[in-house]
């Protein structure tokens, strides 16, 4: 087990420094002229010449890199070029409310996810099955932006039943909407796979000598099918985690959520850099830590998948 | 006795290599890709997709004729109508026709669909290539670059590049264009190292061919198929993060029509005039679902195994 978390940890490290170069690249070589874009239109071109020294953009780009991976241990992100502070201060303010945001659509992901799965599997064939597999179809291919504002229409404008955008006092009426359309996408695969699984696992003859037994359905499948049957389901559970941070920059920005999401956009419409390059970095670094971290409990729970890696590697 | 036998035998064996032949014939014109054809056609689900997807393109390509007015026009008296028989989707607060925008923002969504998922295509198959075919230290390097894209999500690597290449459609071409690359190489390479050590392979390299020519001739024809299926599912998901770009600011520029601008403008004004949003909204969903159930009649065409 510690052969291969020290393998595991040892493949993140060359992607995370691919990571901080890529967006390197895509912060300091590939525009004309940071300063320029840090510096407003009439800035003299003294000002310019001096934050380009500051920035040690004169300097040859391995010295730059080095500088800026420097920075990043030290937790520095850069500066933003509108607020005139840290991007990490920024990001910090923020981050508590995005991830009580992906938290929350975790719940629906669970809820919603595995008990339409488990419905869809137990039912085949039937009018729920169909009912399940067509929506969650159709959730794959609905932007998350659109839905978001069809439930803004629906729920909060037609009905009035939920407030339509905002964080408010923070009760749970408040996140609802947000989480539903965040999950909406995650929960249509988790459904999926939930699905998948529980009927390859009720194929197996041990699910038929429970019958066999005479035990009820109900404890067939909630004690000894969804127990092995959950397996995958939550490791993509547990990845897509990462990715809800991710993604939540649409749902933030529909919803108006104060958290890193929306900071991003903002960012984006005042072509504030440092930004959206630092928050990008912060969400892909989260993203590959969660990743990994549920890569080792899965092997944890499941040694064939240590074992096999281990044979394909040696 | 012995050349009458051998007559007889002879007799019997061209009556069999005749009926091989009719057999031959008969099949002469079945290969993979015909096969995967007539098994799609079957596959209601799949159609629906294709007549989707080809009525999209259609759209896409004669918008002129289709659309009744010009969408970028405003018309200040006809200011956010509600769907009618003159205005089918309604206007929006400039008084352009919905509908004729939504024809119109098709060309965009199929454009950089097909381009961005192309320019993937090209630049995984060629790593792809490499990696799988050549293997050892371009295979560990491909492989490695690869998983440095695959820690991007989707979005927000897009965002992060468009943010500083600007807005615009080139830039959006090559921002989806390069994220998606990857997966293609990490498929390709997996079709290539199932065949490369087939016998045919091996035949090919006895009979002196270069390996360019075991790569396009002998190993590209049978390793596309899972290329294709899984082009045309990205293709669906290059049409949402497009929009998504447009939907951020980052997409097309006003006033050419996108669907994910459209949404984006009528973001303000949902309690007013929803029409604004729900017709470019239904569009994205449709096309997007085109593609999707195309996709995934094509897998099952190609691989019945996995049905």
């Amino acid at each position: 087990m510690l052969y291969y978390i020290i393998k595991r940890i040892l493949q993140v490290i060359p992607v995370i420094i691919g990571v901080t170069l890529i967006l390197f690249i895509l912060m300091y070589v590939i525009p004309e002229d940071p300063a320029r874009l840090i510096l407003e239109k009439g800035a003299t071109e003294q000002a310019l010449q001096n934050l380009r020294e500051k920035m040690g953009i004169d300097k040859p780009l391995y010295v730059q890199y080095w500088r800026y991976i420097k920075q990043l241990a030290q937790g520095d992100l850069g500066t933003s070029y509108r607020y005139r502070r840290p991007v990490s201060d920024i990001l910090a303010d923020h981050y508590p409310n995005s991830i009580k945001l992906a938290l929350a659509a975790i719940v629906v992901e669970i809820v919603i996810g595995i008990l339409a799965g488990i419905i869809s599997a137990v039912k085949r064939y039937t009018f729920w099955d169909t009912l399940v597999t067509i929506s969650t179809t159709l959730a794959v291919c609905v932007p998350v932006y659109w839905l978001g504002m069809m439930l803004q229409v629906i729920f909060g404008l037609k009905l009035g039943l939920l407030p339509m955008s905002g964080m408010g006092d923070g009760s749970i009426k408040y996140y609802i909407l947000p989480s539903i359309t965040l999950a909406s996408v995650s929960t249509a695969y988790v459904a999926r796979m939930m699905r998948g699984s529980l009927l390859e696992v009720m194929a197996n003859d041990y699910i038929m000598t429970a019958y066999a037994k005479g035990l009820p359905s109900s404890i067939v499948i909630g004690k000894h099918a969804l127990k092995n049957a959950l397996i995958p389901v939550v490791t993509l559970i547990g990845m897509d985690l990462g990715s809800l941070m991710g993604g939540a920059i649409l749902t933030e920005t529909v919803f108006s959520w104060p958290g890193v999401g929306r900071t991003i956009y903002l960012a984006i419409l005042q072509r504030d850099a440092p930004v959206v390059i630092g928050g990008t970095l912060v969400l892909v670094v989260i993203f590959v830590f969660i990743n990994l971290v549920v890569d080792i409990i899965y092997a944890w729970l499941d040694p064939r998948i240590r074992y096999e890696r281990r044979e394909i590697t040696v | 006795m012995f050349p009458k036998d051998l007559e007889k035998g002879q007799s019997r064996s061209v009556e069999g290599i005749e009926g091989i032949d009719e057999i031959g014939k008969k099949y002469s014109r079945s290969s993979l890709y015909k096969d995967a054809w007539r098994r799609l056609r079957r596959n209601k689900l799949a159609m629906v997709g294709l007549s989707i997807v080809v009525l999209v393109i259609l759209v896409a390509v004669f918008a002129p004729y289709i659309a009744p007015y010009d969408p970028t026009a405003r018309v200040k008296e006809e200011s956010s109508l509600a769907p009618s028989i003159k205005h089918l989707f309604g206007t929006d607060l400039l008084g352009r026709d919905i509908f004729s925008r939504v024809v119109y923002g098709s060309r965009i969504s199929i454009e950089v669909g097909i381009v961005a998922v192309g320019i993937s295509i090209i630049i995984g198959l060629f790593l792809g290539a490499i990696s799988g075919y050549f293997g050892n230290v371009s295979d560990a390097i491909i492989m490695r670059f690869a998983d440095i894209f695959f820690a991007f999500p989707y979005i927000l690597g897009a965002i992060a590049i468009m943010t500083v290449l600007g807005p615009g459609v080139i830039n959006i071409f090559i921002a989806i264009g390069v994220l998606g690359w990857a997966s293609f190489a990490r498929i390709f390479r997996g079709s290539i190292l199932s065949i490369k050590n087939k016998e045919y392979i091996e035949a090919a390299r006895a009979l002196g061919a270069s390996n360019f020519r075991i790569i396009v001739k002998h190993i590209f024809p049978n390793a596309f198929a899972p290329i294709i299926v899984y082009g045309t599912m990205n293709v669906g998901t290059a049409i949402i993060v497009e929009a998504a770009l447009s939907f951020l600011g980052l997409g097309v520029q006003p006033p050419t029509p996108a669907w994910g601008k459209m949404l984006a403008e009528s973001l303000d004004y949902i309690d007013i005039a929803p029409w604004m949003m729900f017709f470019p909204g239904l569009a994205i969903v449709v096309t997007v679902l085109g593609f999707v159930l195309l996709g995934d009649g094509l897998r099952d065409a190609f691989d019945p195994r996995l049905r």
